[in-house]
């Protein structure tokens, strides 16, 4: 246990230190000092107990990590483990006023990161003391883990049921259905990206743009045409993976991250022309956004208090008092039912020859090309259908929202729907629903803490990146195999000459 | 033609920023193959470490301008690019062999963060900056009235950033670590074995970078008077744009894509429409990477398997 590594005492301490100047240097100008704006000039204010507090943490969190690795992994978890327990209690219970908030929650999570890497060298350690001791470790934990592992083929199915019953348990009350129909939104478009980000392997980041033409083109059926919801669905849908296949056509010949900066470009594009676009007459663009877009009737019910002209109200129809929470719930149950569209569809088309083709080009092109997979055709599908469900969910937010303008679809929720895919794992379907629900939810029940959501998902998507490029519940293994009962008894090695 | 002369030396002006913060780009790429989409950022972090050390500057009591910009500049310089060795240290370092995909991801949460981190270190609303060199020279007047101006803000950006990128070209060319740079640059293996220090030179590069990016973002904090958290996304992306049109990976190129792209700009906005000024550089930068993907400079990029 006590092995203790090379380093000395000192080394660490320099190392830490050299860790603390340099947080120093970087905190200095830019959490130091503070641009305040007055009526007239802008002034400085002062922030160096902050920082100098924060650059403590850094440069004692550094030491600590050392010191882990030298083999104190046991007391420093049981110290740094009590303390984000402790911190945790006191913020649910109140018990310790702090003065600052933000230096608070900072304090925790480095505490807590020290407490997990403790955790798991501890682990390591132990498994490598037992493995030169001939004995197994961890035979309970493994169990458990596949425990865990069958429970998570359980987790879809219970989870649907879970989603379907959630507006009628006694708990839900309307805040809490549009809480379940903002997250929906996001698991749908998370699934959508998903077809093209985890299962083709293009990185699109102008996937908002779609949400945009298909909210645009409901807003236009419903005002100009009199089109209904459901008549104006798939037309929105055609029309988003149309747009897929137009903008993807000339940049599919593009390699990976030059197709991302161009898909940015054609999202920027289309949005700046939604800001400043010319009256049509028909299309009112414009940064004044539309306003007045019909809401969703059930089989020709409004919702509303009172029918109009030659309409019956929900509420009068089924004989209930009118409650605003109807078409809530409503709402909610036509997004649940998109998003479980959305999800079998993408199970279904994976098993797909074309599903398939979008596995095998993701990992690797050129084989594919020497295979007969016309990549061209395989990735312009991926567009469209990825495209196609941003239409769908486009659509829905419009009939949600009544309203919509340019600014809802900016280059930010780009990022954010991103983010959903990444963190949850490229390819995996229940983990953006999990990355969905941290990322959307999260940040709506902590409202205090809503400043800092955005930063914290550029950090995480940095912080996924490093430690697990796969994401956090990675779904990289072809979908089919061919031999299914022989593994390949070598792991394949991506060989790589260059 | 005055109006034509006017709008040629606001596009230079506006060219040669774009060209300082292209550079960067285009040697991160050159080197690692990645798009650092997060250099953008860096150079708004460039502008807000120049208005913070002005306003420093400010209360020590320094009024003197030309000392008061030497500092401003050599502070943005030493702090941005200490923000630029972090960002690859903590971002990109561990990402150096992975696929693709993976460092751009990176690179897109890097941005993320650093905007969220002014945005809430230094507020949302923009920070305006009464001109420090003001006046000019009027140069003609068209019989119409309209007097060409030549502002010495704009002499000294075009003045600075030529300097710089010569000196910064000379650097590249004769020094050794310039050498090193270009050895990693076309063969970090081999490189490695004739014992360069690949780790240094990928960092010095990104601190290079990011200095002249700094010295973007001092620049245009003076030419517009004016810098929020969010003016590194366009600025990056449009310099990004100058770097692929010039040919990704090549230094002059750079600096001639962001000439191009700050003349197109202007002369858009001048001639066209202001508001579809942002689309004029988009469109050129999916046109060049349709139809040119190797830009006027590059070199053919051929992938070996």
């Amino acid at each position: 246990m006590q092995a203790t590594s090379g380093r000395s005492l000192a080394d660490m301490v320099k190392d830490a230190l050299l860790v603390g100047a340099i947080s120093t240097a970087l905190a200095f100008p830019l959490v130091g000092f503070k641009t305040v704006d007055r009526t007239t000039q802008i002034d400085l204010e002062f922030r160096f107990g902050g920082m100098f507090y924060a650059v403590g943490v850094i440069t004692l969190g550094r030491l600590l990590l050392s010191l882990i690795e030298a083999g104190f992994a046991q007391p420093i978890l049981a110290v740094t483990g009590a303390l984000s327990v402790l911190w945790l209690a006191n913020q649910v219970l109140d018990v310790v006023q702090l003065d600052n908030e933000v230096l608070g929650w900072l304090t925790w999570m480095a505490v807590t990161v020290i407490a997990i890497r403790a955790w798991i060298y501890f682990r390591r350690a132990e498994a490598d003391k037992a493995e030169a001791e001939g004995r197994e470790y961890g035979a309970l934990a493994k169990q458990a883990a596949a425990l865990g592992g069958r429970a998570l083929h359980f987790l879809g199915p219970v989870g649907v049921i879970f989603a379907i019953l959630m507006p009628l348990m006694p708990f839900a009350d309307q805040r809490m259905v549009d809480l379940g129909i903002l997250v929906l939104t996001y698991v749908m478009l998370g699934w959508g990206l998903n077809v093209v980000v985890g299962l083709a392997g293009l990185l699109d980041l102008g996937y908002v743009a779609f949400y945009a033409v298909g909210a645009y083109s409901y807003a236009l059926l419903s005002l100009q045409a009199g089109f209904n919801f459901w008549e104006a669905l798939p037309v929105a849908g055609a029309c988003a993976a149309t747009f897929g296949i137009l903008l993807g056509f000339p940049v599919l010949r593009l390699r990976g991250d030059y197709l991302a900066i161009v898909t940015l470009g054609f999202g920027e594009m289309i949005r700046l022309v939604l800001l400043n676009g010319p009256d049509f007459g028909l299309l009112r663009l414009g940064a004044k956004g539309i306003g007045d877009i019909p809401r969703p009737s059930f089989f020709g019910l409004v919702f509303s208090p009172s029918a109009p002209e030659g309409h019956t109200t929900f509420a009068q129809y089924f004989g209930l008092d009118f409650s605003p929470i109807h078409r809530v719930i409503y709402l909610y149950y036509i997004i649940l039912l998109m998003a479980l569209i959305t999800n079998w569809f993408t199970l279904r088309i994976r098993k797909l020859p074309i599903g398939r083709a979008w596995e095998a080009l993701r990992e690797d092109e050129i084989a594919c090309r020497a295979l007969g997979v016309n990549p061209r055709n395989t990735k312009l599908t991926a567009f469209a259908i990825g495209a196609m469900f941003a239409g769908f969910a486009g659509s829905f937010f419009a009939t949600r929202q009544g309203f919509i303008s340019p600014e809802s679809f900016n280059f930010l929720e780009s990022a954010v729907i991103l983010a959903i895919v990444v963190l949850g794992g490229m390819g995996s379907q229940i983990g953006v629903v999990l990355a969905a629900i941290v990322l959307i939810g999260g940040p709506e029940w902590f409202r205090d803490l809503a400043l800092y959501r955005m930063l914290a998902f550029g950090g995480l998507m940095v912080a996924v990146m490093v430690w697990r490029p796969q994401g956090l519940l990675a779904h990289r293994e072809p979908t089919i195999r061919l031999n299914k009962l022989r593994p390949p008894a070598v792991a394949p090695a991506r060989v790589k000459v260059s | 033609m005055e109006y034509f002369i006017q709008q040629l030396i606001n596009g230079l002006t506006l060219g040669a920023m774009f060209g300082l913060i292209a550079i960067g780009y285009t040697m991160v790429y050159g080197i690692l193959g990645m798009v650092n989409f997060a250099h953008g950022d860096i150079f708004m972090i460039g502008g807000f470490v120049s208005i913070i050390t002005f306003l420093v500057l400010g209360l020590i009591g320094i009024t003197w301008v030309p000392l008061a910009l030497a500092i401003m500049l050599i502070m943005a310089m030493a702090f941005t690019a200490l923000h630029g060795w972090a960002v690859e240290r903590l971002g990109y370092r561990a990402l150096r062999n992975s696929n693709r995909l993976a460092p751009l991801i990176s690179a897109i949460g890097v941005s993320i963060f650093l905007e969220n981190y002014v945005q809430i270190l230094q507020g949302a609303r923009n920070k305006a900056l009464r001109p420090i060199i003001s006046g000019g020279v009027e140069l003609m007047t068209s019989a119409t009235g309209f007097t060409v101006r030549l502002a010495y803000m704009q002499i000294v950006i075009v003045l600075a950033a030529t300097i710089l990128m010569a000196g910064f070209s000379l650097l590249i060319a004769r020094t050794s670590l310039g050498r090193q740079q270009r050895a990693c640059e076309q063969d970090m293996k081999m490189a490695r074995l004739l014992g360069v220090n690949v780790d240094r030179t990928i960092s010095l590069t990104f601190v290079m970078g990011a200095a002249l990016a700094a010295v973007a973002g001092l620049t245009w904090l003076m030419y517009y008077g004016i810098i929020d958290f969010y003016v590194g996304f366009l600025a990056g992306i449009k310099a990004f744009s100058a770097a692929v049109l010039g040919g990704v990976g090549s230094l002059p190129g750079a600096m001639l894509g962001g000439v191009l792209i700050g003349l197109i700009e202007v002369f858009w906005s001048a001639y066209f429409s202001v508001e579809y000024k942002d689309v004029a550089a988009f469109a050129i930068l999916v046109l060049v990477l349709i139809f040119r993907p190797t830009g006027l400079l590059g070199k053919p990029d051929i992938e070996k398997v």
